[in-house]
């Protein structure tokens, strides 16, 4: 299930009828290039599980979720994940509360537990994913895993998300990212984005 | 304020799921949804509270059970109705404190907003459309009402387009839809603008389309086929003046598309699994909807499709309805509208593509419809606490603007001329010797003015009254008064008659001054009469975007379907060229392009090409 294709391979029409609406929108072949992509998620907490439940949905190849505190009472407050009739807290970690609603969403994709401490995630770990998403993790752990996904030859794609309140903050290391841009009545131009690594753009927080 | 607050949900769809979650992790306690809809499975890439399994349910029972799963002590009361039904009437709508709609359709979001109005509930309304999406406040006497800025109505297309002149796809398509395929298989008694004559007088039959006793059903298709792609073209030709200025139109017949067809006696494809839904492109082994098939594959879905129908789903022929989840009526229609497309040197479209047009498809996304909710809620306190100076209308775009992909602007006051919130008279231009009251009605006052059970008034003479609890002779009066034309009624309608139409259910009344006019352009004002007077406060006009993909897909021979239309598209693109007015560089057609940004940061709030218009204080 999900993970490698052929580049040739249609989508099954299980997925045609699954993802149509969606496909009118970013076309078959970005929902091709979703079903092969690996994403982890370090650290479960009410702004990473939406990220969680829209790449579900959207049928990724599979997603990772590595968070091994806990469930309290505060976490079920804010998760709409973990359900209310099984005795989760005190027992279950994070990751595997949320995991069996997730897998709910999308029986297409692969969702499982990883196992492991976010700080000491070490260039072979990381070269697994596409995506990795970091969040309630020290600056210092976000440095390294970012650190990682830069030195292997894939583009591995980083972001670190926090929310507190009414503010939130996210950032983004496509490293070098291009695309191609629609453009009104013409072809589609590609374009090159190059991004700063969390360690260049960490500077400038602290003369904010 | 959210735990005593007893809010309503109208919709549990792509908004409605987003939202109630929303709302439930928001601590709101006490919550109503209406929603008349059934769980597809298209719906499942962004209406997570669903399963596969629930296909077939009703998506506001549904949602209220997955919420209550990890909420258990709310109180949820889900509806499975229409909120259109007379049960939602204005006590009804008093009880809560504010209302939020996630609705699909324009008419239902009228509704709503006249009874919001009428009940004096503050209404958040909201749309989105792939990456797109809005969020507007409309609370009386405050802002705007939803109608205060006039809404683009579904297009529908003149007649002559889509029988003789089409230039688009979408012209192919109604085509194909609304003509051929009602014609073969939808209801006989119907009016129907296709040409039935044939070409010899060898034939006694009236209609070309009936199958004679005994055809072989290979060679009815055939036959349907030469008269609609080859026939009918030829006779179109005939009319000189039609092609004067445009391309002429090459007829198509089966001898050169399928000169093996033919040939070809009885049913010759193994048509195996009865189990299996019939379809045409499975028989042919044609498997990728996004492809685009040649002239001869769409000939040969066509003429199998057209088989199917006849040896697999016989009885259901002569009452069927085009249904974009009918895979068979879908390929039936693409084909046709394909073939149609390459006599009119048209593009041809993928299957996909094609449905998306047929079925007046809106692409959608789950992350536009969860910012969406989320700003929604975000409205909602703010309204429940009366903080109205930081009311605001919210833009999802998708691409930045000034640095922005959320735009927050002010709201503006309620528009002095609108008819719904401030009652303005209107004026109605139509041919009163000519027209009857039920054109008006169902023209006028049902679809244009959005109302559900109207009552017409001239003077103190009442000439119709729509709903249930009519005496039988009231019903049969008002039956009468219909079909008479406006100068012929009880209280003649003549140049300067002044009716009156009331919805007592939506709690609203207007006054329509007439004024005779004998010719309307066939064209441009394909209904005979024009409805004017209620004007948008601000000089530009919303232009209808092209690139709508919500076009609908009725000819002006029927009335419209229940079109899904692009909610966000008309009022961002005026609320963005204004904002975008100060800026020089800045292209103000190209609303949704990224601009260049070296430029500083400006606040909205502080835009000078708000100031024109009038602000909340």
């Amino acid at each position: 299930m999900g993970g490698d294709r052929g580049t040739e391979e249609e989508l099954t029409a299980q997925e045609t009828a699954l993802y149509d609406r969606q496909i009118r929108v970013w076309g078959v072949d970005a929902q091709k290039r979703l079903s092969k992509a690996h994403v982890l998620v370090c650290g479960v907490n009410g702004t990473t599980i939406e990220f969680c439940k829209n790449i579900v949905l959207a049928g990724v190849g599979s997603l990772s979720l590595m968070d091994d505190h806990i469930v309290t009472e505060d976490d079920l407050s804010a998760n709409f994940l973990i359900p209310h009739d099984v005795c989760m807290h005190g027992v279950s970690s994070r990751a595997e509360a949320c995991c069996e609603s997730l897998k709910d969403f999308n029986p297409m994709v692969r969702v499982a537990v990883a196992i492991g401490d976010p700080s000491l995630i070490d260039e072979g770990f990381v070269d697994r994913f596409d995506i990795i998403v970091v969040s309630c993790a020290s600056l210092k752990t976000k440095l390294f895993i970012n650190d990682n996904c830069r030195k292997r030859s894939k583009h591995i794609a980083f972001y670190s998300v926090e929310c507190k309140d009414s503010c939130g903050e996210i950032f983004v290391d496509l490293q070098n990212h291009s695309y191609l841009q629609k453009k009104p009545g013409g072809e589609p131009e590609q374009q090159e984005l190059t991004y700063a690594s969390l360690q260049v753009w960490k500077f400038d927080l602290i003369f904010l | 304020p959210s735990r005593a607050a007893k809010v309503l949900m109208v919709g549990a769809g792509g908004i409605g799921c987003e939202l109630l979650k929303t709302l439930a992790l928001s601590g709101f306690s006490d919550i109503h949804v209406i929603d008349l809809d059934t769980i597809e499975v298209s719906n499942l890439n962004r209406q997570f509270l669903f399963r596969k399994s629930h296909v077939g349910q009703s998506k506001a029972h549904v949602a209220r059970d997955a919420i209550l799963k990890f909420r258990p002590n709310i109180n949820i009361e889900s509806h499975h109705a229409n909120v259109k039904d007379a049960q939602f009437n204005v006590d009804f709508f008093k009880q809560f404190n504010v209302v939020l709609n996630g609705l699909d359709n324009l008419d239902a979001r009228r509704h709503v907003n006249r009874l919001c109005l009428a009940a004096e509930v503050p209404l958040v309304e909201s749309g989105t459309t792939g990456f797109l999406g809005q969020v507007t406040v409309h609370v009386k006497g405050k802002t705007e009402c939803y109608e205060c800025q006039p809404k683009p109505i579904p297009k529908s297309y003149p007649v002559c387009t889509i029988t003789s002149t089409p230039s688009k796809f979408v012209h192919c398509i109604v085509w194909a839809k609304e003509l051929l395929f009602a014609k073969l298989f939808g209801d006989k008694n119907q009016d129907n603008d296709l040409n039935v004559h044939s070409k010899d007088g060898s034939s006694s039959k009236l209609d070309v389309f009936e199958r004679d006793v005994d055809e072989d059903l290979d060679q009815y298709a055939q036959r349907i086929y030469d008269h609609v792609f080859g026939y009918n073209i030829e006779v179109a030709l005939e009319n000189e003046e039609t092609w004067k200025n445009r391309r002429r139109p090459n007829p198509v017949y089966i001898r050169d598309t399928l000169p093996e067809a033919v040939k070809q006696n009885g049913s010759s494809w193994d048509c195996s699994n009865d189990h299996e839904e019939p379809s045409a492109m499975a028989s042919l082994g044609l498997t990728n909807p996004q492809e685009i098939w040649t002239l001869a594959e769409n000939s040969r879905v066509l003429l199998e499709a057209f088989k199917l129908f006849f040896e697999k789903r016989e009885k259901e022929i002569g009452n069927l309805v085009f249904d974009k989840d009918d895979q068979l009526a879908v390929e039936f229609v693409t084909a046709a509208a394909n073939i149609r497309a390459h006599s009119f040197g048209i593009p041809l479209h993928s299957l996909f593509e094609a449905k998306g047009v047929a079925g007046n498809i809106v692409h959608a996304v789950a992350t536009t419809n969860a910012i969406i909710a989320g700003l929604i809620v975000i409205e909602a306190i703010k309204v429940l606490q009366d903080d109205y100076k930081n009311y605001r209308m919210t833009y999802c775009l998708e691409h930045p603007t000034k640095k922005l992909l959320l735009m927050p602007v002010e709201p503006f006051e309620p528009n002095p001329s609108c008819y719904v919130c401030s009652e303005t008279p209107l004026l109605l231009d139509v041919n009163t010797k000519v027209t009857k009251l039920k054109e008006v009605i169902d023209k006028i006052i049902k679809s244009k003015l959005g109302m559900n059970l109207p009552l017409v008034m001239i003077g103190s003479t009442l000439v119709f009254e729509d709903g249930d609890g009519l005496e039988e002779d009231e019903a049969a009066n008002y039956a009468l008064n219909l079909e008479k034309v406006l100068a012929e009624l009880p209280a003649p309608v003549i140049n300067g008659t002044k009716l009156t139409v009331e919805d007592f259910q939506q709690e609203l009344s207007c006054s329509i001054n007439i004024k005779h006019r004998e010719e309307f352009d066939e064209e441009k004002e394909p209904d005979g009469m024009v409805l004017s007077g209620w004007s948008a406060p601000v000089e530009k006009q919303i232009n209808s975007n092209g690139e709508n993909k919500s076009a609908a897909s009725s000819s002006s021979a029927r009335a419209t379907d229940d079109t899904v239309e692009d909610p966000s598209k008309p009022g961002m693109k005026r609320k963005l060229d204004e904002l975008l007015e100060t800026k020089e560089n800045c292209d103000a057609s190209s609303s949704a392009q990224v601009v260049e940004d070296d430029d500083d940061c400006t606040m909205l709030d502080g835009n000078p090409a708000l100031i024109k218009k009038k602000r909340l204080q």
